[in-house]
């Protein structure tokens, strides 16, 4: 059964790649009664890996060789257009998030130093709701996901020259729950 | 002589570093100096026992010297050291070519209580502009001194000077795990900085309500975005908006009554209006596209605000009447590739924004009658501009030697300052508006 469920895994993705559609408009988000948006802390589920026959015995998350293995999209500058590139990532964690609804993500929206600090905060939501909405397209439940803008608040490369801004420019996908 | 001489430099020496090290902010002048009007400011006379508890004068100096308007004579430049009206003598002075000369006494009157007297005078014409004796205390001296600057500056130029104003800007300090946040306030020259917030977690976007007593704020430190509103001398905070998703961009209407913010509990970032009184709120765009960065019109009758619903960010304007209902849209800039963050001069004449240029991103404002932009400075990661409430000069942060630092430019664009502050990154400065007037001191 488990080895079955980790097939799923790393077949899904490619399954999901054929029927690839393009993001549409930046998501519709439910209706905020206010309150700040928490993460559902929920735990259980964590798999181990099939024994034998399997290159790697683990958690499919921990798979260094596995697509879920890539956390970060990245993007052009003042843009939330989703890479050829990147949505092979993002299926392979929509197959994810399909195949373990216990499983939640955090997408954390990010942009590089240039232009403003509150416009960056609105283009690193839009990112992360791109993201949001593709991972739903391929099956992924809106429950299991959760944006949040830092704009250019939390660089991961402090340069100020194109190479650190490509880094810069990115959702990360963050698993809260397996 | 020569004794003297070396005593009076120590002495300078000692105070110059001695306000220095109360100083967490420092102003440099960079360059645009050129222009600017020398007056004479005598060191003041002092009637009390010890030292007196800050060098009223200098600040005096300080103030006007960093409005980039005038240049304070150096100390050793001075042909007499009058205290008193009636020991100056306009000949000696009128060789110098000065036009004005500010003089002045501190007295101590009681333990903790003082009285400033000065005088500025018109050195040509032999007459005295203004004069005021001023009661303080040993803790408010430097409030005294930065009002007689506003005296001086508004008899001499016939504008109201903004010394007494004061800053909100972050700083942020240490790396990575390490990193904290401050959100602080400091007079405008600097000094007197107090941290009213620090967190663990992003804080940006100081807005001051009119009233300069209170600030809203944007916070992570709930690992989301929220909106508090604080009081400056109090501490004490209410949290205004937690929605969820966007929770930012505040801008104090300027009757107080409400705050424009940027949300997008309904699916993409919007602008909505945030009443105090009721906490209702109205949302006033309606677009697919990223709209945020609101700011006030001085009127209060329309709002401008950052929007890529052209595909590129740009300065747009709506009008809005008192009841909240939205009026004429109106895009106000076309110029360049990406113009942000626009907030109104005192005058509501001009907007000032960042204006990228050939990949840059700089200050510019714009002319709103004529639709003139000009670009004020020549750095490239420049942001968050505000001008000083009496529209004189523009604050910003920029990036030096990777860091963050404050900058100001006049509105002309010919002084330009750094503000520097040690070993911090320093970013998102917002000049408060004038305080509301108490009695000034006795004529």
């Amino acid at each position: 059964m488990r080895k079955i469920n980790l097939l799923l895994v790393l077949v899904m993705p490619l399954v999901l790649l054929l029927g690839c559609e393009t993001p549409g408009d930046a998501a519709k988000g439910s209706d905020g009664k206010g309150g700040g948006a928490k993460v559902e802390d929920r735990s259980g589920a964590s798999a181990s890996g099939a024994k034998g026959g399997g290159a790697f015995s683990g958690h499919p998350l921990d798979d260094p060789d596995s697509p879920l293995a890539n956390r970060v999209i990245y993007f052009d500058f003042d843009s939330s257009a989703i890479s050829d590139a990147a949505r092979d990532t993002i299926a392979a964690h929509a197959a994810y998030l399909t195949n373990n609804p216990g499983a939640s993500v955090v997408l954390e929206g990010h942009c590089d130093e240039r232009g403003t600090r509150e416009y960056n905060i609105a283009l690193g939501e839009r990112r992360s709701n791109a993201v949001a909405q593709l991972m739903k397209l391929q099956g992924g439940n809106s429950n299991q996901m959760n944006s949040i803008s830092y704009g250019e608040e939390r660089p991961a490369a402090t340069g100020h020259d194109e190479s650190s801004w490509a880094l810069n420019r990115r959702v990360e996908v963050i698993y809260k729950s397996r | 002589m020569i004794r003297y001489t070396y005593i009076s430099l120590l002495t300078l020496f000692a105070l110059l570093f001695s306000s220095y090290a109360n100083a967490a902010l420092r102003i440099e002048i960079t360059g645009g100096t050129e222009g600017a009007l020398p007056i004479a400011v005598v060191p003041f006379g002092w009637q009390g026992s010890g030292a007196p508890p800050e060098a009223v004068s200098e600040i005096i100096a300080d103030d006007l010297t960093r409005s980039g308007r005038f240049a304070a004579l150096d100390e050793s430049q001075l042909v007499a050291r009058p205290h008193f009206g009636n020991e100056v003598k306009f000949k000696t002075w009128r060789f110098l070519k000065v036009e004005n000369l500010v003089i002045g006494n501190v007295r101590r009157t009681g333990p903790q209580q003082f009285e400033v007297r000065f005088q500025l005078f018109d050195i040509f014409k032999g007459e005295q502009l203004a004069g005021y004796t001023i009661p303080s205390t040993a803790t408010g001296l430097r409030r005294t001194a930065h009002q007689i600057s506003d005296i001086i500056y508004e008899a001499l130029t016939g504008e109201k000077g903004a010394f007494t104003t004061r800053i909100a800007y972050v700083t942020a300090d240490g790396a990575n795990k390490n990193r904290t946040y401050f959100l602080n306030v400091s007079d405008a020259d600097g000094f007197n900085e107090q941290t009213i917030l620090r967190s663990r977690e992003p804080l940006l976007s100081p807005s001051w309500a009119p009233d300069g007593r209170q600030l809203a704020y944007v916070s992570f430190e709930a690992g989301t975005s929220q909106i508090y509103m604080q009081d400056v001398f109090r501490g004490s905070r209410k949290l205004i908006a937690s929605f969820k998703g966007l929770n930012s961009a505040p801008a104090w209407a300027p009757d107080g009554s409400r705050l424009a913010m940027t949300l997008s509990k309904d699916g993409n970032a919007e602008i909505y209006l945030f009443d105090v009184a009721t906490r209702n709120l109205k949302r006033m765009t309606f677009n697919r596209a990223i709209d945020t960065e609101a700011a006030w019109a001085p009127d209060g009758k329309s709002l401008i605000f950052t929007s890529d619903r052209g595909g590129k960010p740009h300065i747009y304007r709506l009008f809005v009447n008192a009841a909240g209902q939205r009026g004429q849209l109106k895009r106000l800039t076309f110029e360049g590739r990406y113009n942000a963050r626009a907030s109104f001069s005192p005058d509501g004449k001009l907007i000032t924004f960042v204006h990228s240029v050939n990949g840059d991103y700089r200050i510019a404002t714009q002319d709103l009658k004529t639709g003139n932009v000009q670009v004020l400075t020549e750095t490239s990661l420049d942001e968050s501009p505000s001008f000083a409430p009496n529209g004189s000069m523009i604050i910003y942060a920029t990036n030096e030697n990777n860091k963050g630092v404050l900058a100001a430019v006049s509105v002309d664009g010919r002084v330009h300052q750094r503000l520097l502050i040690k070993n911090k990154d320093v970013r998102e400065p917002a000049w408060s508006p004038f305080e509301k007037r108490n009695a000034k001191g006795a004529n």
